[in-house]
């Protein structure tokens, strides 16, 4: 059962791929009367990839007892089949296969970098052992996914809109965010590339109580831990060590993620010779920016009471029953309030204050940017009562 | 109160910018009209002289409310940086803890108040701006959005119908069943259909436009609710550590509901007992590295007759309970959640009558480390008297022996031995792996047994008389937010103006949905479908 879960997983994985470039496909079809065969594949492809994504779901569920929603990876990887469930929903309101162009590769990176952290079956904690578990995991991770949508519609919008003939203040945020998707491709293909090869590296450090303590890093060390002594022999000395207050091993990745990012960037700018924006402008050209910036819109007036329920009104009653109060400030309740609050500001101001189009595109992208804090850096970073299964 | 009269008769409220029954622009309006509040007469947008409409006005506008939003935003995530003053070790004073911790931001954070910022006078302050800012928000816009929704006619302004943003005009020829083909497919779709001299209002899903205001009084509802918390008696916040076979009573109750803890109970993981799939888990960890279970079996009493003081109080048993994590014991609004533990206390010690010489023992005491008794008599003569009983000894800056705390987590004592040979009773100061005989050379001692422990489980006792009014609040806010999000407020206009044919639509969201809807209702009709002007603009 464990074993079919994962090849479900690895099937579902490769049809989203397969579907991107069906969708990308779709592009170059001039829109006629009829249908567009390459998104009708696309579209096909991916509902295959979702039922394939469900059974991995479902039997993984079988095998461990309760809903795979309880460490960093499963909920990851739910919440990338959220996305694409998202996605097929939208598809058939509007019809638009430029939007699975955007959102399956989002999906695959967000179930690539999930796949990065430990992915055994592990029972539960006696805090996670209640229904609510299920609940409120499931329907916190497809408010986000839905809301996510809108992190789509939003950066189609502003690949066509920011005026690339000169560079500015838009031009560059823009490729921010393009470096940011491709730095956690880096993450992923540094993780993979370092563990095929089996790099470990064992260093005996000083903790900030002045304890000694061994960290394993599976990364050549480019920043040590504190007065760390490297243990394992021809291995990388790190370039400087860290104090103690700083989680050496995870900088470190951190680090590598970004300066593989760069790398990667680099090398798509010199050999696409323009930005990365610039060189995803003409795939973007024909699209109705109205019915984008409505997909946008769409899909936080949809998303934001899904979130509202899920990660705010049953983490509530949950808490309640678990941690004998509602609300504790905990880190990953805040920024869940954080969350909300953001989409709240974003929906009066486009309700009232009029901020439709780009304006709008921009905020989304933010709220995405809120969304993948709370799920990355809370849980590795900023650890509470929420730090479930880091690395 | 002032009022404008419009030419088709009707009697606006001073302010009005679309007149509430035919929707004639009664100012200089826009090409294409705002609809967002049907050009209702807000006051915050009429009065502007007192100091109220000063404080109104501040507080109706959406712009003081986003801004509020984004200032709680920031203040939370700043909250974020650095632990809460509440997650922080309890024993450590917080002004050192942030320092040593975080170096000199650390102290800056601890200064400005940062490590216990959701309780400061501040963000309470912002939480009760924005429940201002919701109530003056809403009433500000209700009240005539629902006058203005309420007075409309079936026929409107031309000036009104040109300027929607979806429109067209055709020169149509009357016909009658394509008319009625209209409204009979309006109707299938759910819409309301007025007419009026052969002039059409179809419309739906008006409840949606209450959306917003019922999802602020929710939200309202729900900060009521927070604040009552602070009111006494609605709130018990009280904890309690039980020794399994102790009887006692639960904090917060007034001496009502007594608990005995009969068990405590920990569990971990372990390789061999768990299934095949958790294997490969239970191995990264270490097998007995993880929790499994944390409970504690109880029995519940409650007191019966009056409180008398000095006497034992009588117990009636109301039910046997597991408390679990996830799994609280409720009880008359009351819940007992388990929140820790601690295993192995000691609960009393054994030691041998001992004479030091032959190793004879002439008999046993047993301690109770919590209720020790002053003298054990063992017959024949040997007797032990107990004169001082730290729980949880050290020296203190005297060198004089002292305790640190009534948990006897290092207990010592102060024995006096008597026995037939030695009347008067020899002193002996006991504690673990030492033995001190201040007096001299004892021929007796006493040895060491044995030690009996029991686990020790902690408590939340919980009452909290606000939840069901958060969960009032928090039911209206859903309501209102899927009523405001998944429905639209659809309304379409047909009007003949001589030979012409006006047809107008809005909708307050979902455009896209709403121009399929009317390509639907239009198609194979002599009417034209509206053409969206919104598009002609850019």
């Amino acid at each position: 059962m464990v074993q079919l879960s994962s090849t479900l997983l690895y099937v579902a994985f490769v049809l989203y791929l397969v579907a991107t470039l069906f969708f990308g496909g779709a592009i170059r079809v001039k829109k006629k009367e009829g249908v567009d065969r390459w998104a009708t594949i696309g579209i096909f492809v991916t509902i295959v990839g979702f039922i394939a994504q469900l059974g991995y779901f479902i039997t993984r569920w079988i095998a461990a007892g309760h809903a795979p929603v309880s460490n960093l990876f499963e909920f990851t990887t739910f919440f990338g089949m959220m996305i694409v469930g998202a996605f097929i929903v939208i598809y058939f309101i509007y019809k638009t296969s430029l939007l699975g162009l955007f959102t399956l590769p989002i999906a695959i990176l967000v179930i690539a970098y999930a796949s990065m952290f430990p992915r055994e079956i592990s029972p539960l904690i006696p805090a996670l052992q209640s229904h609510w578990l299920h609940i409120h995991v499931i329907t916190a991770a497809a408010g986000e996914a839905i809301l996510a949508i809108s992190f789509a519609a939003g950066l189609i919008y502003l690949i066509r809109v920011v005026d690339q003939s000169k560079p500015s203040k838009r031009t560059f945020w823009l490729e921010f965010v393009l470096f940011f998707l491709i730095s956690t491709l880096g993450f992923v293909i540094v993780t993979t590339s370092f563990r095929v090869a089996g790099y470990e590296a064992t260093f005996e450090w000083i903790d900030k109580n002045g304890k000694q303590d061994e960290m394993v890093y599976h990364m050549p060390a480019l920043v040590g831990p504190h007065e760390g002594v490297l243990k394992t022999e021809e291995r990388m000395k790190p370039l400087v060590d860290m104090p103690a207050i700083i989680n050496a091993r995870k900088l470190n990745t951190v680090i590598w993620s970004l300066f593989s990012g760069l790398a990667l960037y680099g090398l798509l700018r010199l050999l696409l010779r323009k930005r990365i924006a610039a060189a995803l402008q003409p795939l973007v050209k024909n699209v109705n920016l109205d019915l984008v910036d409505e997909i946008g819109y769409r899909s936080v007036a949809i998303g934001f009471p899904v979130f509202t329920l899920g990660a705010l009104i049953f983490a509530m009653i949950w808490a309640q029953i678990a941690w004998t109060r509602f609300w504790g400030w905990d880190p990953k309740e805040v920024w869940a309030l954080i969350t909300w609050l953001f989409y709240a500001a974003f929906l009066h101001l486009r309700l009232s204050k009029g901020w439709h189009g780009e304006r709008s595109a921009w905020l989304a992208v933010i709220g995405f940017a809120i969304i993948m804090f709370n799920l990355v850096a809370v849980n590795l970073v900023i650890a509470g009562l929420h730090s479930y299964a880091g690395s | 109160m002032e009022q404008v009269k419009c030419e088709c008769g009707h009697v606006n409220p001073i302010g009005t910018v679309l007149c509430e029954a035919c929707g004639k622009p009664l100012e200089e309006v826009p090409a294409l009209l705002d609809m967002r509040y049907e050009g209702s007469a807000r006051r915050s947008q009429t009065y502007n002289k007192t100091i109220i409409d000063k404080i109104w006005n501040f507080f109706s506008s959406v712009k003081v409310g986003v801004w509020l939003i984004v200032i709680t935003l920031v203040a939370s995530a700043i909250g974020t940086i650095y632990p809460q003053q509440m997650y922080i070790p309890p024993t450590v004073s917080p002004a050192e803890y942030y320092e040593q911790q975080y170096g000199l931001l650390g102290k800056w954070y601890y200064a400005l108040g940062f490590h216990d910022l959701y309780s400061s006078w501040w963000y309470m302050l912002l939480i009760a701006l924005i429940g201002v800012s919701l109530v003056i928000c809403s009433l500000d816009r209700v009240v005539p959005l629902y006058r203005a929704l309420n007075n409309q006619r079936v026929t409107r302004n031309e000036q009104f119908l040109q300027r929607q943003r979806l429109f067209s005009r055709a020169k149509v020829k009357h016909d009658e069943t394509a008319f009625r083909n209209v409204v009979d497919k309006l109707t299938k779709r759910g819409y309301r259909v007025r007419e009026e001299n052969g002039n059409i209002l179809a419309e739906k899903g008006r409840f949606s436009r209450w959306g917003p205001y019922v999802n602020h009084i929710g939200l309202i509802i729900f900060l009521i609710g927070a604040m009552l918390r602070f009111v006494p008696g609605m709130y018990v916040d009280e904890s309690m550590w039980i020794r399994e076979g102790e009887i006692k009573e639960i904090p917060g109750t007034n001496g009502k509901y007594f608990l005995e803890n009969k068990k405590f109970i920990f569990e971990v993981y372990e390789k061999e007992k768990e299934k095949e799939a958790f294997q490969a888990a239970i191995d990264r960890v270490g097998s007995g590295m993880m929790a499994k279970n944390y409970q504690t079996d109880v029995v519940l009493y409650e007191r019966v007759g009056p409180v008398v003081a000095g006497e034992e109080p009588k117990l009636k048993k109301i039910k046997s309970f597991s408390i679990r994590v996830n799994e609280p014991l409720k009880h008359d609004h009351y819940a007992l959640y388990q929140v820790d533990f601690k295993l192995d206390e000691l609960k009393s010690m054994s030691f041998h009558f001992t004479d030091k010489e032959t190793n004879k023992s002439f008999g046993t005491i047993t301690v109770d480390l919590i209720q020790p008794e002053k003298e054990y008599d063992l017959g024949n003569g040997y007797k032990v008297q107990l004169l001082s009983y730290f729980p949880d000894f050290y020296f203190d800056e005297n060198g004089n022996p002292n305790t640190r705390s009534k948990v006897p987590n290092n207990p010592a004592f102060v024995f006096k031995m008597f026995a037939p040979d030695r009347p008067k009773g020899e002193v002996s100061f006991t504690a673990i792996r030492q033995t001190i005989e201040p007096l001299g050379n004892n021929k007796y001692k006493m040895a060491f047994a044995n030690i009996e422990t029991r686990n020790v489980s902690a408590l939340t006792v919980r009452r909290d008389f606000t939840l069901w009014i958060l969960g009032v609040g928090g039911a209206i806010f859903m309501i209102g937010l899927i009523q405001g999000m998944y429905w639209n407020h659809r309304r379409v206009w047909i009007r003949r103006m001589n030979d012409e044919v006006l047809v107008a639509a809005h909708t307050n969201k979902n455009w896209f949905g709403l121009k399929k809807e009317l390509e639907g209702i239009f198609k194979d009709t002599p009417f034209v479908m509206p053409i969206d002007q919104a598009d002609k603009r850019s």
